[in-house]
């Protein structure tokens, strides 16, 4: 399972190889200092140009739909200007919430992957391995069987559900030390209970309140409001604002416990802050927008070979991963018509056909 | 499971040499016997223990001196069958289970990595969606079908790598890529027609009830197969564990292991799903007990898995069976309920096994 393809020889590519055979020099990039910080160049711009291409496909969200809008119409409508009211209200109070949420969740789902495939240097490393994901979709499903389907209550479940799972996983794996492969077991075990009894519970349910509970668990951003958005996009910025602030310790962290350790990070205090700070920002977003699949999992991975990074860069994981949302979110409401997807069903397929086209293409390359 | 878990065989064989090979094998023998007679109970429980109950000796009566009562008609026509099922269906998730470990070299790698549960359901959606297909008899060819050809599209995908040869880390990471994509589509499908979603939640439990003889024929032939050609692979298998070039060296064709363990697992994993659904647990676990128990050598892990597959799965049924008197918890569900905590406590217990 051991990844981490060889970034540096990849920068370093198109240098002189006169030197020795097979031995390559490495004249570092462009880097850009803020506040002492050393900011790679083709971060910041693929960073940028990510970035413009979320608000590009946010602005075309604002613009699409049964009632259509020209650009000069969506600015009005924006700052409540338009002359027709009705353009006030379907930007303002329709459209905006769930561009935003696209947006802002997008990049909180990024940065919630970056964290956790770092910590566990693994490319597949995400929420699910602690089973988080699984716990908030029972705790989800619970509350819509017993209590009928409310944004309220739902978010609250899946809150309760995921953490619980998270503690109990931490648990029973934990022996005077949490071992690696024995989370990973545990996790599993554990995932496997639940997802039985997630199906179990779906196979029982009145049809009804299965399909409500089975469109939630794919995750959707339908019928998003400001009264929905605003505290959980609020309590994203802040939590992966402090993700931010341990950068630099995740990547001391990458290089192995012990060159962390000699580089003055004090590896399990940051680690346990990260884990949290990690499972708490999926759990916002899964209380707004229930688990959407593979953003966590392919924006760090996405993100980390457009930008060339050498390991996991939170910047890019984020804007990849608001991309990767509202894109999808995009297609998921203007793809079939009338019928609108949960963005979870499009995520996980546009994130596969991705991998594959990867695959394939590093196929073609080698040859 | 009465069987103990002893320590790794190599370390035992380093540090005491034959003698306590051949107490290994003693010890590895009475386990495959206490495992035998484990599975003939629990085949019996299984005849004997459902809606209604019925003593052993009815049981047997139904075999040797059939009277055409009610209760052996229940016994012939109901349990044999799904019993049969049972059997197969665990032999072949174990088995398909062990060998793709051993393949891809992976702990954490199930027969649903190479996109099995995931091409067999959404075959079944397309069925249900499009071809009006409803009863559970009618599933079995279509979840096959996918199954198959979506191994085959993970496999080309998974050996089009630079070396030309099936790479386990591609074969992985196009299982996933691939499974992500139908399992979208399928959400797609179903979250979008009702009636599919709601014919479709029933087969994706995972059950062995309500199957008839006709299933049980149908998927014989592909899981006999498959299990004649795992167990011949064994051997194969354990030199490849010691790394591709070594296993070159002591003469054994990696890339042809390679193909033919994909073929028996899409063989294996493909029939089981078609005719029980998607189950998940067996396959993962079962290979990790084996291997606990017996050690690195892939003949015994086999054995053992052929074993405890079909044991694990018919006593989840049968405990299915008991709890919601009169009606059925579905084995799908039961399986992971049994056989996790078991798990549980082995890792905790043990110093964990790699591969």
């Amino acid at each position: 399972m051991k990844t981490a393809p060889t970034r540096l020889e990849s920068t370093a590519m198109n240098i002189d190889r006169s030197v020795l055979p097979g031995e390559k020099i490495d004249f570092g990039r462009p880097m850009l200092r803020i506040f002492g910080q050393r900011i790679d160049m083709r971060v910041v711009m693929t960073v940028g140009i990510v970035t413009l291409l979320a608000l590009a496909c946010g602005f075309a969200g604002l613009m699409l739909g049964k009632f259509s809008l020209t650009p000069g119409e969506v600015f009005q409508g924006l700052f409540g200007q338009a002359d027709r009211r009705i353009v006030n209200t379907v930007v303002g109070e329709w459209r905006a919430p769930r561009i935003i949420a696209g947006i802002v969740l997008g990049a909180g789902l990024g940065v919630s992957g970056a964290v956790f495939q770092s910590l566990t240097r693994n490319p597949l490393g995400s929420p699910d391995i602690i089973g988080f994901s699984t716990g908030a979709y029972t705790g989800g499903i619970v509350t819509i069987i017993v209590l009928g389907s409310g944004y309220i209550s739902t978010a609250l479940g899946a809150i309760i559900g995921g953490i619980a799972t998270a503690a109990l996983v931490y648990l029973l794996t934990w022996k005077g030390g949490v071992q690696g492969f024995r989370l990973i077991i545990v996790g599993i075990a554990l995932t496997a209970m639940l997802n039985a009894f997630n199906t179990w519970l779906i196979m029982r349910a009145d049809l009804e309140l299965a399909m409500a509970a089975a469109t939630w668990g794919a995750g959707s951003l339908n019928g998003m409001g400001w009264s929905t958005i605003t505290p959980a996009a609020i309590v994203t910025v802040v939590l992966a604002l402090a993700c931010g602030l341990f950068a630099r310790d995740l990547h001391t962290l990458e290089l192995g416990d012990d060159t962390a350790k000699a580089l003055g990070v004090r590896n399990e205090p940051v680690r346990a802050a990260l884990i949290l700070v990690a499972v708490a920002l999926v759990a916002v977003v899964t209380a707004a927008a229930g688990p959407i699949a593979f953003v966590a999992l392919a924006a760090p991975q996405i993100g980390r070979r457009i930008a060339k990074a050498q390991g996991t860069s939170l910047l890019a994981s984020a804007a990849v991963g608001a991309l990767l949302l509202v894109g999808a979110d995009l297609i998921a409401q203007h793809a079939l018509g009338d019928i609108q997807l949960p963005v979870g069903v499009v995520t996980v397929s546009i994130g596969g056909i991705y991998l594959i086209w990867l695959l394939v293409q590093e196929a073609r390359k080698a040859k | 499971m009465t069987v103990s878990v002893t320590p790794s065989s190599a370390k035992e064989d380093a540090d005491t040499g034959r003698t306590s090979g051949r107490a290994l094998l003693i010890k590895r023998t009475t386990g495959l016997i206490t495992a035998v007679i484990a599975l003939v109970l629990v085949v019996l429980a299984s005849l004997a223990i459902g809606a209604r109950d019925m003593p052993v000796t009815e049981v047997l009566d139904a075999f040797f001196a059939p009277t055409g009562s009610d209760d052996q008609l229940v016994v012939l026509e109901l349990r044999l069958p799904r019993t049969v099922l049972g059997i197969l269906v665990g032999m072949g998730l174990g088995l398909a289970g062990g060998l793709i470990q051993a393949l891809t070299r992976n702990p954490l790698a199930d027969p649903g990595i190479l996109g099995v549960n995931a091409g067999a359901s959404f075959a079944v959606t397309i069925g249900i969606g499009f071809f009006g297909i409803t009863s559970i008899n009618g599933y079995i060819w279509f979840a096959f079908v996918g199954a198959l050809l979506t191994t085959v599209g993970v496999y080309i995908i998974g050996s089009s790598g630079p070396t030309r040869t099936v790479d386990p880390i591609r074969l992985t990471l196009a299982g996933v890529a691939m499974a992500a994509v139908l399992t979208g589509l399928t959400k797609g499908i179903l979250l979008t027609n009702e009636r599919a979603f709601d014919s479709f939640r029933s087969w994706d439990v995972g059950a062995i009830a309500g199957r008839d003889f006709g299933a049980v024929t149908a998927v014989l032939p592909f899981i006999a197969v498959g299990t004649v050609l795992a167990l011949a692979l064994a051997h194969s298998l354990n030199a490849v564990a010691l790394g591709d070039d070594l296993a070159a060296s002591l003469g054994t064709s990696v890339n042809r292991t390679r193909v033919l363990s994909i073929l028996a697992v899409t063989l294996l994993a493909g029939a089981a799903t078609a005719a029980a659904g998607p189950i998940g647990f067996i396959g993962l676990m079962i290979p990790h007990i084996a291997r606990w128990i017996v050690g690195p050598d892939q003949r015994w892990i086999l054995a053992y898995s052929v074993l405890l597959s079909p044991i694990l799965l018919l006593a989840s049924d049968v405990i299915g069976r008991v709890v919601m008197k009169p009606g059925e918890l579905q084995v799908g569900v039961v399986t992971a309920f049994v056989g996790a905590p078991v798990l549980i406590a082995l890792v905790r217990r043990k110093k964990a096994s790699g591969l």
